[in-house]
């Protein structure tokens, strides 16, 4: 598969000092990847930790809160973010066969996904923001919030609301981060940087990272969305 | 020698190459290097300052405690000052110093590499470590914490007026330069292994970075997100860990708790792997049990992530939590203990010499043996609760960290040195100022074993009401200041080595082992040539090298009676 296709021997002017061949060095670089991406995994996993104690302990309230929240626009969401993974990954298809425009115009699509998803977050963020529906001293509940969930304390919606912030805040900040990553191996597709063009490691690396990001959001959605009751 | 090379027939010899320490002397030729080993020295230079600032506000907690009323300082200055000695000396100087100093500088010599699998990560991490070092410090300078280094919510978090947000930025700043070490040592020691070297072949050193990596990048990222909501916490009041909200304060203690109790094994575990090393070299042995140690390192690394309750026996945890979390603390005892009994059986008819490195090793075993025993006492639920947050708890966990962590890194410092530096360093004052922080060391600790067992509670500024502790607090006020003696001889000898001390050769000790192989100090690359490794790891030959000992000993005793000799006719 793809490695065959790196195997050739022109690679080697690719290869850092520290490695001893092509295929060392492309391999260090996808079990560092991996290695950072269980890093990420337990960086999420104290916010989810603090998650299931306090659904397990408010479970009622908590189900009565998350309709305030909107289930189409993060269903939306959703399926905006599944379809960037799926550009990504032909993208690193073609990275594969260095076919270059279609990298480029893969990217480009998934550039648009993220963008789109930070939209729509923008819009859920910014219209609970003028509900008063935000973090700290000045957090509002009962005015325009849905029905059922009016009748849970103001405390607990705000604990709801600030896992929700901070968890989905902490996934909007990697998007951010894949964005500018994603924008950087752009250009250097666009410039036929060789780094890039010859050797399809980095794309496939930059590849993993956004299929991460997406894996987070396929647990937050459920989680804040869709909650059985 | 543990590497042959059998290409050395059809490739031209090399010329030799400047040293890793000649090669370009520009200050942007270290503050930009991707070498594995001039980043070592960078830390090595920085985690020493820190390691000094550390001190000093030890020493200050030190004279204000040896009067009841506490004369010296303020209770909030009191307080601060040891809160900056936990934090300085945990996130500044025990968690990186030993992987980020010595693994640095070895992890790929040993193995065979010529650097480390991502050097600018390498280099990302140092400047990473000065942020955070230089944001503690910048707090430190508006204030202070005056938390404890445990940062316990929720004083932390809604209470104190302290400068606690710029000291946990800091904090997690940190954990990510600890965070990008562990990744470089576990791709470099699973991908960038010489020809030959198979994983039964790994010194063990290896294997207790491995380990340590291990749990650095499982367990660093919790303790950063933790730490960033308390800070958040602060800044917002998300209430996660806030009672006001429903949330919960002792959430926070399970998370911090969750890295931190591993992060003792972050800290203790590559000491470990050097005292592995040690009791081989100056044994002049294969080490006993190679497989029970390098497995245990693996198993602390297991086990030590399911311990971490034994911190909360008295913080509203549940009794069946508090009994599953006591008998986990009693099996991570195994493994050490396994470790303890495979260096005392690898001394055991070897040709023990009794240079500076080994003092060290011994020092390091008699007092790990106190401070592992000690954790025994405090993993059983009823004495910890009358032991919990005494003096007792702070000998125990100096025994392991200081006698454990600071003597297995000067032993290794002192192993290596040679190897660093080029240079010997005059190994009687080595012997030296082992057996005064050894001395010193026990001064310190051993009356707070007593004093907590009395009673004598942590963090106190004052003991007015039970001045009768005020010997024992005497009598570690005198050990720390012999301590403190004891820590600064070796850096005069060092230093003066640099310059003075007569060159090593590339194996000043006759041991085994990749680095042993290679030039004193080693070139850029560390290798001229990739080495293949054929033989097994530790290659001794016990009866030769008892041969050769015995040779060494009757030389030096017939020079001594020559010496007598003259003596006695010059009379």
């Amino acid at each position: 598969m793809a490695t065959e296709a790196a195997h050739g021997h022109d690679q080697q002017w690719l290869v850092h000092h520290q490695y001893e061949d092509y295929e060392q060095q492309s391999e260090s670089y996808i079990v560092g990847m991996w290695a950072f991406l269980v890093t990420e995994i337990m960086f999420f996993g104290a916010l989810f930790l603090a998650y299931v104690l306090y659904r397990w302990q408010y479970q009622p309230e908590f189900y009565l809160i998350h309709k305030d929240l909107d289930w189409v626009m993060g269903g939306i969401n959703t399926t905006v973010l599944l379809f960037s993974s799926l550009a990504v990954a032909l993208a690193v298809r073609c990275a594969m066969l260095q076919d270059r425009k279609g990298v480029l115009g893969w990217l480009t699509v998934t550039q648009l996904c993220a963008a789109g998803f930070l939209v729509i977050k923008y819009f859920e963020w910014s219209h609970k923001y003028h509900k008063g529906v935000w973090l700290g001293e000045g957090f509002k509940w009962g005015e325009g919030v849905t029905k059922y969930a009016q009748d849970v304390s103001a405390n607990t919606a705000q604990l709801f609301y600030s896992l929700y912030y901070c968890m989905t805040g902490l996934h909007g900040f990697h998007v951010v981060i894949g964005i500018i990553v994603i924008g950087i191996l752009m250009r250097m597709w666009f410039k036929n940087n060789p780094l890039v063009t010859k050797d399809y490691v980095p794309t496939e690396l930059v590849g993993l990272y956004w299929h991460f990001v997406d894996l987070v959001w396929i647990f937050l959605y459920p989680l804040f969305y869709l909650m059985p009751r | 020698m543990s590497a042959v090379d059998i290409r050395t027939e059809e490739a031209p010899r090399h010329a030799p190459q400047p040293s890793y320490l000649q090669n370009g002397h520009t200050i942007k030729s270290w503050l930009l290097t991707g070498d594995h080993k001039r980043i070592a020295i960078l830390y090595l230079i920085s985690t020493g300052f820190f390691f000094f600032l550390g001190s000093i506000a030890a020493g200050a907690i030190r004279w204000q405690l040896t009067s009841p009323r506490g004369e010296l300082m303020t209770l909030e200055v009191y307080n601060k000052m040891f809160s900056a000695h936990g934090v300085i000396m945990v996130f500044m100087f025990l968690v990186p110093t030993i992987p980020a100093v010595l693994g640095n500088f070895l992890v790929p010599i040993m193995i065979g590499a010529r650097d480390l699998a991502f050097p600018r990560l390498n280099l990302a991490s140092w400047y990473m470590y000065m942020v955070g070092g230089v944001l503690i410090l910048v707090a430190m300078a508006m204030g202070g914490v005056d938390t404890g280094w445990t940062f316990y919510t929720p004083y932390s978090s809604i209470y104190s007026s302290s400068q606690v947000s710029l000291t946990l930025v800091g904090a997690f700043i940190v954990g990510f330069s600890s965070i990008f070490t562990g990744l470089n040592f576990i791709v470099t020691i699973h991908k960038m292994r010489a020809p030959g070297m198979t994983w039964d072949r790994l010194p063990l050193y290896i294997w207790s970075h491995y380990a340590t990596s291990i749990i650095i990048i499982l367990a660093t990222p919790v303790v950063a997100i933790t730490l960033l909501c308390v800070v958040l916490e602060r800044a917002f009041r998300i209430g996660i860990f806030s009672p006001e909200l429903g949330g919960d304060p002792v959430l926070f203690q399970h998370l911090f708790w969750f890295y931190s109790h591993p992060a003792v094994y972050i800290m203790v575990l590559p000491g470990m792997g050097i005292i592995s090393e040690l009791m081989s070299a100056f044994s002049r042995k294969p080490v006993f049990g190679y497989k029970f140690i390098a497995g245990s390192s693996l198993a602390i690394a297991a086990i030590g992530f399911l311990v971490w309750g034994h911190h909360m026996f008295v913080s509203s945890q549940s009794m069946y939590q508090g009994l599953v979390f006591s008998l986990l603390s009693f099996v991570v005892a195994v493994p050490s203990a396994i470790k303890v009994f495979n260096w005392t059986a690898t001394m055991w008819k070897g040709s023990v010499r009794l240079q500076t490195p080994m003092i060290y090793a011994l020092c390091f075993m008699g007092l790990f043996v106190v401070g592992g025993l000690t954790g025994l006492y405090l993993s059983t639920l009823a004495t910890d609760v009358h032991l919990t947050a005494t003096y007792f708890v702070v000998a125990h966990f100096h025994y392991v960290m200081v006698g454990g962590t600071i003597l297995a890194y000067l032993g290794g410092l002192h192993f290596w040195w040679p190897k660093m530096t080029g240079r010997m360093y005059p190994d009687s004052w080595g012997k030296l100022s082992a057996i005064i922080i050894f001395v010193g060391f026990n001064l310190t600790f051993f009356p707070q074993f007593i004093l907590g067992f009395l009673g004598m509670p942590r963090r106190y500024a004052t003991y007015a009401l039970a001045p009768q502790f005020q010997f024992y607090h005497i009598l570690s006020t005198a050990g720390a200041t012999v301590l403190g003696i004891g820590f600064l001889i070796p850096l005069f000898y060092l230093s003066w080595s640099l310059k003075h001390g007569p060159k090593a050769g590339k194996n000043p000790w006759g041991a085994k082992g990749l680095e042993w192989t290679v030039d004193s100090p080693p070139i850029t690359t560390n290798f001229y040539e990739t080495p293949i490794v054929d033989r097994p790891v530790y290659d001794y030959d016990p009866e030769e090298e008892e041969r050769q000992f015995q040779i060494e000993l009757d030389a030096e005793r017939e020079m001594r009676e020559k010496l007598a000799a003259t003596r006695g006719g010059q009379d």
